[in-house]
């Protein structure tokens, strides 16, 4: 019996079926039409038609984050493909799992600058995990079948198909591969155990260590395991922006935020400790500081599924490749398996020593009797914190304050760009957060810099009834950028001043709801407005143009020297 | 302190492996001294030999990288252990009469063959190791040449 034929982009969506895919972002073109035609006689799986290609990544990557599943995106070739640059190098940064479609030109007039061609197989080479350009419908299913794969193993991060025309419209048989053969790719998973059990020793040995947590230990759903670590050995936890949520902030224990705009003591304690212990983190340079004096005294062990990551910036005594579940977990069987001895006055002595250093702490001070940032920040936190929400940030001061303030017990509800630093990542980054949780409260602080750069879907989320809070903290300039002008640049504030159009009447336009807040006693009401209204909501928190964010150690400086304040040099 | 290192790499032989394999060194502002690709006896994978000028550690961080490509199967730094390392070299003379005795000279002592003459010409060919190859060259340099080619190294360890 001959085998029923498929087209391409039949194969396309039952490949998507197969994976479990129910719901994308996309926006659709010339070479994808056979796509959309497919997409409209069927109704398993949900197209989110965007407003722009760089938020269907973002909100695919804010799918993801929350869900823990890759987020799906479709766009269609040259400009489509190229509006996507952003969006995938932010998700590679950060590591979190998408699988990206591009359409291309027919195969046959690749190469020849056929209109809309881009060669994004190229452009995209150094900002994702792996790409391909489909050449044969007979491939499709199995690259599919790889991409998720990839995607989603080892250190997860996006994965780039590029699919011209005619194989959309030519036709094979279909059966989804079972499994994936990729000789080149065998992510370590196990960490060796000749490691584990030196690291333990030292762990079990150290008068003073500390932890530093990172994204790794979110996405490897390793955050239950790294608490019960910290508490048999006692030890105090810190954590990388990327790494909020991996060790509940509530506890004692908790150090909180290191690095340049992190807490005092949480700086203090890395550069005392006798070992760190770090799980999951790349030892980007906003956590280092000079890297040349961090941890100059201390011996370090790292876990990390990226070999790469492993002594190349910070050199490492104890290297464990592997994922930190994995890892975690033997250390915890390790240690279970016979009675062991820490020195607890030692640890008791280390603790109280960082309890002294907590007393330092940035006072907020707001220049004028504007509304204060930091405030509705701290606000927005108190009041929202009972409904569980889901916090999206931009980039920029208000981005640092939300870092600092929110506290989070439970990983994969801070959603922010990290590695990238993506203004215009919040908003569709929450919209793909609200699709992933339709009963979360979901919220984007924003800065009115950076709202403006993907402000465009309101729109999406009128449409699809998607829910986002946007707070704008709208201090009438990029603010961080400003920060550093009046700080290194005596105050000349080129092209930092930053004007925006009416948010609320804005919002009006789009059918959403718009609230102007001037006041802190009209902080609260507002957001009860806000969360009682059935659509996306603006607010627009009209706050102080020249607060600053503290603490700040300066790049290039090492993490101890921490600016607590305007008038301080350095402590 | 940079040193030259000769990086051995097992590819999956398809299109853009390559190109993601030197984009590697571009990236991170490397020049690739060398560079020489072909498929293995199994055709479905390729060796990539590069050498390159770079400090230990960052040699040790593009073998991290490289290894993190997807059809990249097995990175070996051959310069961390002994290595056979060899290369082709062709060189086209155009000696004047009297020179041309001293040419084929050269050509014994230095083992390189004469695998091209014309009624101007003399095409030489080394294959041999970086120090042979240097000498040949100094010795032929008063003569001049015409033109020169080198194939870039291959190598393996030899363990
Ligand atoms: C796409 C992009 N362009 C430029 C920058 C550089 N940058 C970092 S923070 C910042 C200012 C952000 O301003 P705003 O959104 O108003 O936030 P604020 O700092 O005022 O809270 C800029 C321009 C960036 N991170 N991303
Ligand atoms: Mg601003």
């Amino acid at each position: 019996m001959a085998k029923e034929m498929f087209t391409g982009a039949q194969i396309f969506l039952k490949s998507l079926e197969a994976e479990g895919v129910d719901e994308i972002f996309g926006y659709p073109g010339g070479v994808i039409l056979n796509i959309y035609e497919a997409l409209y006689n069927q109704d398993k799986i949900k197209h989110y038609l965007v407003r722009h290609e760089q938020a269907a990544i973002h909100a695919a990557e804010g799918y993801a984050r929350v869900s823990g599943r890759p987020g799906v995106a479709l766009v269609t070739s040259g400009p489509g493909a190229c509006n996507t640059v952003t969006g995938i190098a932010n998700a590679y940064y950060d590591g979190y799992p998408l699988v990206v479609f591009t359409g291309q030109v027919s195969t046959e007039q690749i190469g020849n600058d056929a209109f809309q061609e881009a060669d994004i197989v190229g452009i995209t080479r150094s900002c994702c995990k792996h790409n391909y350009l489909v050449k044969d419908v007979k491939d499709l299913a199995r690259i599919i079948k790889e991409a998720f794969y990839i995607a989603t193993t080892g250190k997860p991060g996006p994965v780039v198909i590029d699919m011209p025309k005619d194989v959309l419209t030519a036709k094979a048989a279909f059966e989804y591969p079972k499994e994936v053969k990729l000789v080149g790719y065998n992510p370590t998973y196990k960490g060796h155990p000749l490691q584990i059990s030196k690291a333990l020793k030292l762990l079990r040995e150290a008068q003073r260590p500390v932890i530093i947590s990172g994204g790794g230990v979110l996405q490897a759903g390793a955050h239950q395991e790294l608490t019960k670590l910290a508490q048999l050995l006692e030890m105090p936890v810190a954590h990388t922006l990327m790494g909020k949520g991996t060790y509940p902030e509530s506890s004692l224990q908790s150090l909180g935020m290191l690095g340049m705009h992190g807490n005092y003591w949480a700086n203090f304690a890395v550069v005392h400790a006798d070992v760190i212990f770090a799980v999951g983190t790349r030892f980007n340079d906003r956590i280092t500081g000079c890297l040349k004096r961090f941890a100059r005294d201390s011996q370090v062990i790292h876990v990390d599924i990226d070999p790469c990551s492993i002594s190349k910036n910070v050199k490492v005594d104890i290297p464990i490749v592997g994922d930190a579940k994995n890892v975690l977990s033997a250390m915890i069987k390790e240690l279970s398996s016979k009675p062991f001895t820490i020195d607890h006055e030692a640890k008791e002595k280390w603790l109280k020593q960082i309890d002294e250093w907590k007393q330092k702490r940035a006072i907020p001070e707001c220049p004028s009797d504007k509304l204060s940032a930091v405030k509705v920040i701290e606000t927005i936190y108190e009041y929202t914190k009972a409904f569980k929400p889901i916090v999206c940030t931009e980039v920029g001061q208000h981005q640092m304050w939300c870092a600092q303030m929110f506290k989070f017990d439970e990983p994969r509800r801070f959603i922010t760009s990290g590695g990238l630093g993506t203004m215009g990542f919040g908003f569709p980054a929450a919209m793909g957060a609200a699709v992933a949780d339709k009963n979360a409260l979901v919220l984007n602080i924003a800065g009115d810099g950076s709202i403006q750069m993907n402000i465009q879907e309101l729109a999406t989320c009128m449409d699809y009834g998607l829910k986002v809070i946007n707070c704008v903290i709208n201090n009438g300039y990029l603010g961080m950028v400003r920060q550093w002008q009046e700080k290194l640049f005596n105050k000349h504030y080129s092209e930092t001043k930053i004007s925006a159009p009416d948010f609320v009447k804005l919002a009006q336009a789009y059918g959403a709801k718009g609230i102007r807040v001037e006041k802190e006693e009209d902080i609260i009401p507002a957001l009860k407005e806000a969360m009682e209204s059935n659509c996306s909501v603006f607010i627009d928190f009209v706050v102080e143009n020249f607060e600053m964010v503290y603490p700040w150690v300066l790049a290039g400086q090492p993490l101890n020297k921490v600016l607590l304040s305007n008038d301080q040099k350095v402590c | 302190m940079s040193t030259l290192h000769t990086i051995s790499i097992l590819v999956t032989n398809e299109a853009g492996v390559l190109s993601r394999v030197v984009d590697l060194f571009s990236g991170r502002g490397y020049n690739i001294e060398s560079l020489t690709v072909a498929p293995t006896i199994d055709r479905n994978y390729s060796k990539i030999t590069i050498t390159t000028v770079a400090t230990q550690e960052a040699i040790e961080q593009i073998c991290k990288q490289l290894h993190r490509l997807i059809p990249v199967l097995k990175v070996s730094d051959l310069s961390v252990n002994e290595a056979i390392e060899r290369e082709i070299v062709m060189i086209k003379i155009q000696p004047k009469d009297e020179d041309a005795d001293k040419i084929l000279r050269i050509a014994e002592v230095t083992g390189a063959k004469v695998i091209d003459i014309t009624d101007k010409t003399y095409t030489l060919q080394i294959v041999d190791d970086e120090k042979q190859i240097q000498a040949l060259i100094e010795l032929i340099k008063p003569y001049g040449y015409k033109d020169f080619v080198r194939s870039g190294k291959v190598a393996l360890s030899r363990s």
